[in-house]
């Protein structure tokens, strides 16, 4: 998978105060400051040593950790999440890689019915503290199986936690939280924004609670609803609305699971007219869950139908055809504005 | 193959167990094969849910179970392995529990170094590779011993785990008892190869053929696979051959798919048989010994399933246990939901 490989390695990890950064140096950051705190950590994956990840994530981890804990696995995503099953319950800390998030489907047995399982089955005696870290999603013509948005299907393995950042601060903070909870988390990484959306980062240790939700921005007029990259197709329609005197609010999840049905619910009651929008297909998509928890949450807050905006139900295409599939700004806006005239 | 006691108990070599090995290997053996008859018994009664006996397979599991150090090693079994997680430290209580619907007295307890059973098969092969790359890494010696059958060698997970744990070099026994069936699929229907200690080649590690019924045999092969994978020379694959005697569970009749002259064979081939003559020819083993050790084991199976019985059954709360170290809010209502609903 191409990439811009011409990152220079960092010598060390950024810690300064409040730094500006991009996602994928926020998330490099959190490696570095985790590996460094704790020797127990350690990332693991196809090509995220001696390269540095096909995106350069891990770029300069391998250097400074050496080979032992940083390490380039053969090809073969099941193994790399049961190893790293094994690897928590022998005392380490792992942070798996899958290349991309559509490749954890060759390994959807060992998260969905082993690591999220095993704390349960074993009645508590073994728990597995492990990150998966995964990129995905469209908008940056990848070849087949690199884009899928499949993060709706890990909502219904439960045990497992599922966390996407859309900017960089988030991406920092809530890859630090996973490392540490004592169970599995899915960190999903926003491809399209890796290098795109630049932003403070706090330097060193800060927490945010899982299943907390943050208005990104304001709005009376309409709620936008969205998490991971769809958080800036919202944003840009909420400008392109503003320009028409509709106000839209901006509501960046987070986390799906937990999923923060208080804030949700909060924003909902405030607003009164809602749209959701993912990346993934339409239907069956977390969306759907997100209206379902909607309506019988604040069925008496809602003046208008909630409305949905998603990928459309078919395979995913070929990059050239990408537009056609995804949300796009201009069909968040046309919901958006259709649901603020209700 | 590996052989060193013949069907009539005769020893090729010098023994690798000692007289007291010996002894309580037997005891296992029929331990197993009465703790077989008494939950397929309690099955028939409607007391235990299903039940998959270990008969025909005893030398295979135990000769390997004994050849580890429970203080120092790891085992990773799939799901017919219960005199080996016995021999490893499981209670014989909390292994009844497992069939007899009580989850939480199952439990493994702290300080045992067993993984729970597994029913996805072949999905335990990662991890007990990721276990023993993780004593490696944190230099605390011992090995990973991982069960799985002929079927699972069938998956995916064998291949990656074999694969992985090959590069890594990491000290694994993988132990694939062969029992000639995967529920009705016969070993020709899983593979066209004649052996699968072989595959061992093609991860570059060494493998082993053994005739599983052999206690003997099965032992000195394992025992010598924790000594290369201490020494750290990486994994062995061990291909224990033997026969699943019994059916593949209570819910199976294997009338339907295999011939009754095979089995008469296989029973011709009993592993106990053969280490009972072997231990009374060694001036050790007699019937009398044999009909106390019985009495024993028999008052053993009492106590546990007694036990068992007398504990309460989890109630609805206990689902939403070790969901998560913290029960996410959705949970926290869910559980209100499901007690009240229950009362």
């Amino acid at each position: 998978m191409a990439s811009n490989a011409s990152d220079a390695a960092p010598t060390s990890p950024a810690v300064s105060a409040d730094s500006e950064s991009s996602i994928l140096e926020a998330i490099r950051t959190a490696l570095f400051e985790e590996m460094a705190r704790d020797a127990r950590v350690m990332v693991l994956g196809m090509d995220v040593g001696r390269l540095g990840g096909v995106f350069r994530v891990t770029r300069g981890l391998q250097e400074r950790y050496g080979a032992d804990r940083v390490v380039d696995t053969p090809l073969a995503e099941a193994s790399i999440i049961g190893a790293s099953l094994g690897l928590a319950i022998g005392g380490m800390v792992p942070v798996a890689e899958i290349q991309f998030l559509g490749f954890t489907h060759q390994a959807f047995h060992q998260i969905g019915h082993q690591l999220a399982r095993y704390r349960f089955r074993s009645r508590g005696r073994f728990n597995a503290q492990v990150t998966i870290r995964a990129p995905f999603g469209g908008g940056v013509r990848t070849p087949e199986f690199h884009h899928d948005a499949i993060e709706a299907q890990f909502s219904q393995t439960p045990g497992v936690k599922v966390v996407c950042p859309a900017f960089p601060d988030d991406a920092k903070v809530l890859l630090l939280q996973p490392i540490r909870d004592p169970d599995p988390v899915l960190y999903l990484e926003p491809q399209r924004l890796y290098r795109s959306v630049r932003g403070p980062v706090p330097a060193g240790d800060y927490t945010v609670p899982f299943g907390s939700s943050r208005m990104v921005r304001e709005g009376k007029d309409v709620l936008l609803v969205a998490w991971s990259a769809a958080v800036h197709l919202c944003l840009a329609a909420a400008a392109e609305l503003a320009k028409d005197g509709v106000e839209a609010a901006v509501l960046d999840l987070r986390t799906l699971v937990p999923l923060d049905v208080a804030g949700l619910t909060a924003a909902v009651q405030k607003s009164g007219k809602v749209v959701v929008v993912h990346e993934a297909p339409l239907t069956g998509g977390f969306g759907a869950e997100i209206v379902a928890t909607i309506q019988q949450e604040a069925f008496g807050s809602l003046d208008a139908p909630v409305r949905r905006v998603g990928a459309r139900d078919t395979p995913y295409p070929p990059g050239a055809l990408e537009d056609h599939f995804l949300p796009t700004v201009r069909r968040i806006a046309a919901a958006a504005r259709t649901t603020a005239e209700y | 193959m590996v052989e060193m006691l013949a069907t009539d108990g005769t020893l090729t070599g010098s023994s690798p167990m000692s007289s007291e090995q010996v002894v309580e290997a037997l005891r296992l053996m029929l331990l197993s094969r009465a703790v077989d008859e008494r939950l397929i018994k309690l099955q028939r009664m409607g007391r235990v849910g299903v039940y998959g006996p270990v008969h025909g397979q005893e030398a295979a599991v135990i000769g390997s179970a004994m050849a580890l150090d429970p203080q120092r090693d790891w085992m990773v079994p799939a799901s017919r392995e219960h005199p080996a997680m016995i021999h490893h430290g499981l209670p014989l209580t909390n292994m009844f529990a497992t069939y007899m619907g009580n989850f939480n007295a199952a439990a493994i307890p702290e300080g045992v170094r067993l993984l729970p059973r597994q029913q996805s098969i072949g999905a335990q092969l990662p991890h007990a590779a990721g276990l023993a790359w993780a004593l490696k890494l944190r230099r605390t010696g011992g090995v990973v011993a991982v069960y799985f059958g002929e079927g699972a060698s069938s998956e995916g997970d064998f291949h990656e785990a074999s694969n992985l744990a090959g590069v890594m070099r990491v000290p694994l026994v993988m132990l694939l008892i062969n029992n000639h069936y995967a529920i009705s699929t016969p070993v020709s229907g899983q593979t066209a190869a004649s052996d699968l200690a072989r595959r061992a080649d093609g991860y570059g590690f060494p493998g082993f053929l053994v005739d599983g019924n052999d206690l003997l045999a099965v032992y000195a092969t394992t025992a010598a696979a924790v000594d290369r994978a201490l020494a750290g020379g990486g994994p062995t694959l061990i291909e224990c051959r033997t026969y699943r005697i019994g059916f593949h569970n209570t819910s199976d009749n294997p009338k339907e798919y295999r011939q009754q002259n095979e089995v008469a064979e296989a029973e011709r081939r009993d592993p106990i048989e053969r280490v009972r003559r072997f231990a009374a020819r060694e001036g050790y083993w007699s019937a009398a010994r044999e009909a106390a050790v019985l009495d024993e084991i028999r008052a053993e199976i009492d106590t546990a399933q007694r036990q068992v019985e007398q504990l309460e059954r989890p109630g609805p709360a206990a689902i939403f246990d070790h969901v998560y170290e913290t029960l996410p809010t959705r949970l926290v209502q869910q559980r209100a939901e499901a007690i009240d609903d229950a009362t």
